[in-house]
């Protein structure tokens, strides 16, 4: 695939979403609205008002309503997305499991965003981090541009034959979603040969080749059934930098699991997912300035985590920091932290590890704080005593 | 990455904070620069005090945070002023845009403030005269422009007839253009 030109637009994330289900022109798109997610499912049912796009959209009554209909559409052999936010996930929850284990590549738009209690509609990552073991493939978005061009490699992710898991891209909620963008469209033609024309293996709509699907399940084959599962999550290992690959030979925008940033001579180095990877950027380059040894990891593959990338990415940093944007209540450390560790405990390593906990419920990240980290990384290395494991940043105590 | 030109605008709910930040960062698009256009995130009331920002750079736009050193603020209410300290944060040599009937030097007086570069305009008189309503932002817009060339005046007005096109009358957007530039004429410096 020849690489083809983008035509440069103004879109903030929910609408560059949008954009995207509207070149993909899904069979069955099953949504309800929720802030901060709403605007995609308000536009793409313009979409569909206007008839430039002939899915069929169902305005559900819920969360459970929309994932039940990704579900039934997906078995019956369509291409089904869903777009949601916090509670909307939360909603949805048993169905999650029910996508993941009948092995529907359904799509799903994740605008992050916290859960209540207190009431917060703004961004952090617990609704997706929560839903880490439901067996979806996550990918994590840095910008608009990557929230645009993950819509559309999800689907490649999700339908193929060595994967068939349901996939969602997340893309920070308000910091993403509502922010306004510069960002390069495909053509439409482009966007729709390179999704290509799905194939069911098996759809309940195909009378001439009968199936089952959602059966009873029990102590005889459960089990199989979910080590399959794992197979597939291994094999997405391999799928997902496949796609973005050949996404990057029709676009010029390469991705893979992961990707360091000034990260191979590094001493210093922190973990980080979603749109604070962009703010961390930038204080590398003045740390970098300054002479400090500062280094990146963005995590783009969250499920299936590429652990053995991220050891020997980090295995011989002196003090790592990894940013989690969500919290495990009274667990030693949160989500990506968890990762990191086993990553390079299983991999023989052992470097100081650091976890700080950041941007909750929507609070601003800004370099100063990110600056904060590697300073105390600059300590931690100089003294050589890790202190506390556990960190927040940018809260009052 | 010295050369983000970072706006933050006051204002309040119902007046066009937000689609000002928007259309200044739409506006550049078509001279090839980077922006990020987005407001503070909260649930948006009319009446209420509201943020929003729009950043401008000729490399991509990194950094994902609000902005608390801004290089110019924009006030578009000049009942603001007194209420909400819009100018913390703004760099020494910044630049402070408001919707007042003051002039810049009582402007300075009242906010007792002795740094950066102050303008002042009547845009809620011009917005009367010209839009008939009290929605201030394309002539704020305007100030700005005179105030800082961040985008140029023909890409602004191209873009407010782009926006404003689809959504109402032709003499409505004239007006807007109109409010636009008398507001660029009459801001005053001081």
């Amino acid at each position: 695939m020849a690489k083809v030109m983008g035509k440069p637009v103004a879109l903030n994330g929910d609408r560059a979403v949008a954009e995207a289900m509207r070149q993909m022109n899904p069979d069955v798109v099953a949504a309800y609205p929720i802030t901060p997610q709403t605007e995609i499912v308000m536009r793409f049912s313009e979409f569909v008002a206007n008839g430039e796009v002939d899915t069929e959209f169902i305005p559900v009554e819920s969360e459970h309503a929309a994932m039940s209909a990704c579900v039934g559409a997906c078995a019956a052999g369509g291409r089904a997305q869903t777009a949601t936010s916090g509670a909307g996930l939360a909603f949805m929850w048993e169905v999650l499991w029910v996508a993941s284990g009948t092995r529907l590549p359904i799509v799903m738009h994740m605008v992050n965003r916290s859960f209540s209690a207190p009431l917060n509609i703004l961004c952090d990552h617990s609704d997706s981090m929560g839903a880490r073991d439901a067996g979806w493939v996550q990918l994590y978005d840095e910008t608009v541009q990557e929230a645009y061009d993950n819509a559309i490699q999800s689907v490649r992710i999700a339908e193929h034959p060595d994967v068939m898991l349901p996939t969602l891209h997340a893309l920070d909620g308000f910091i993403l979603g509502h922010n306004l963008e510069r960002l390069e469209l495909l053509p439409d033609e482009a966007v729709k040969q390179f999704i290509g024309t799905y194939k069911p293996m098996y759809s309940l709509l195909d009378l001439d080749r009968p199936v089952t699907y959602g059966p009873m399940d029990y102590h005889d084959y459960f089990f199989e059934h979910k080590r399959q599962q794992v197979a597939a999550m291994e094999r997405a290992l391999e799928v997902v930098p496949l796609i973005g690959e050949e996404y990057g030979r029709l676009t010029g925008r390469y991705y893979g699991l992961m990707e360091g940033y000034r990260l191979e001579d590094a001493e210093l180095a922190t973990v980080v997912l979603g749109s604070t990877v962009g703010t961390t950027r930038v204080v590398v380059d003045e740390l970098r300035d300054q002479g400090v040894k500062a280094g990146l990891l963005k995590i783009r593959c969250f499920r299936p985590f590429p652990a053995a990338m991220v050891a020997e990415a980090l295995g011989d940093k002196k003090a790592i920091a990894v940013l989690d944007r969500s919290l495990s209540f009274g667990g030693q450390g949160n989500p990506l932290f968890f990762e990191v560790c086993t990553a390079l405990f299983s991999h023989g390593f052992s470097p100081k590890v650091v976890n700080y906990v950041y941007g909750l419920g929507g609070r601003d990240t800004v370099p100063a704080q990110i600056r904060q980290v590697y300073h105390e990384l600059i300590k931690i290395d100089r003294e050589g005593v890790t202190g506390p494991t556990l960190r927040y940043l940018g809260v009052r105590e | 990455m010295s050369d983000i030109t970072e706006i933050r605008w006051h204002g309040r709910g119902g007046q066009g904070v937000v689609t000002a930040s928007e259309l200044l960062a739409e506006a550049v698009l078509e001279e090839g620069k980077h922006f990020q256009a987005f407001p503070d995130y909260g649930p948006e009331r009319m009446g209420a005090p509201i943020r929003a920002y729009t950043r401008i750079s000729s490399s991509p736009i990194r950094q994902h945070c609000q902005i608390t050193e801004p290089d110019a603020v924009v006030v578009l209410d000049p009942t603001l002023i007194g209420v909400v300290d819009f100018t913390e944060g703004l760099k020494d040599q910044g630049v402070l845009v408001v919707n007042t009937r003051l002039s810049p030097i009582e402007l300075r007086r009242k906010l007792e403030l002795d740094k950066g570069k102050v303008f002042a305009v009547d845009a809620t008189r011009i917005a009367m005269d010209t839009i008939g309503r009290n929605i201030p932002n394309m002539p704020m817009i305007g100030a700005l422009l005179r105030a800082i060339e961040v985008v140029g005046k023909e890409s602004m007005c191209h873009e407010i007839r782009n926006r404003l096109g689809t959504r109402v009358a032709s003499e409505v957007v004239e007006a807007n253009i109109e409010a636009f530039e008398r507001a660029y004429n009459e801001t005053k410096e001081g």
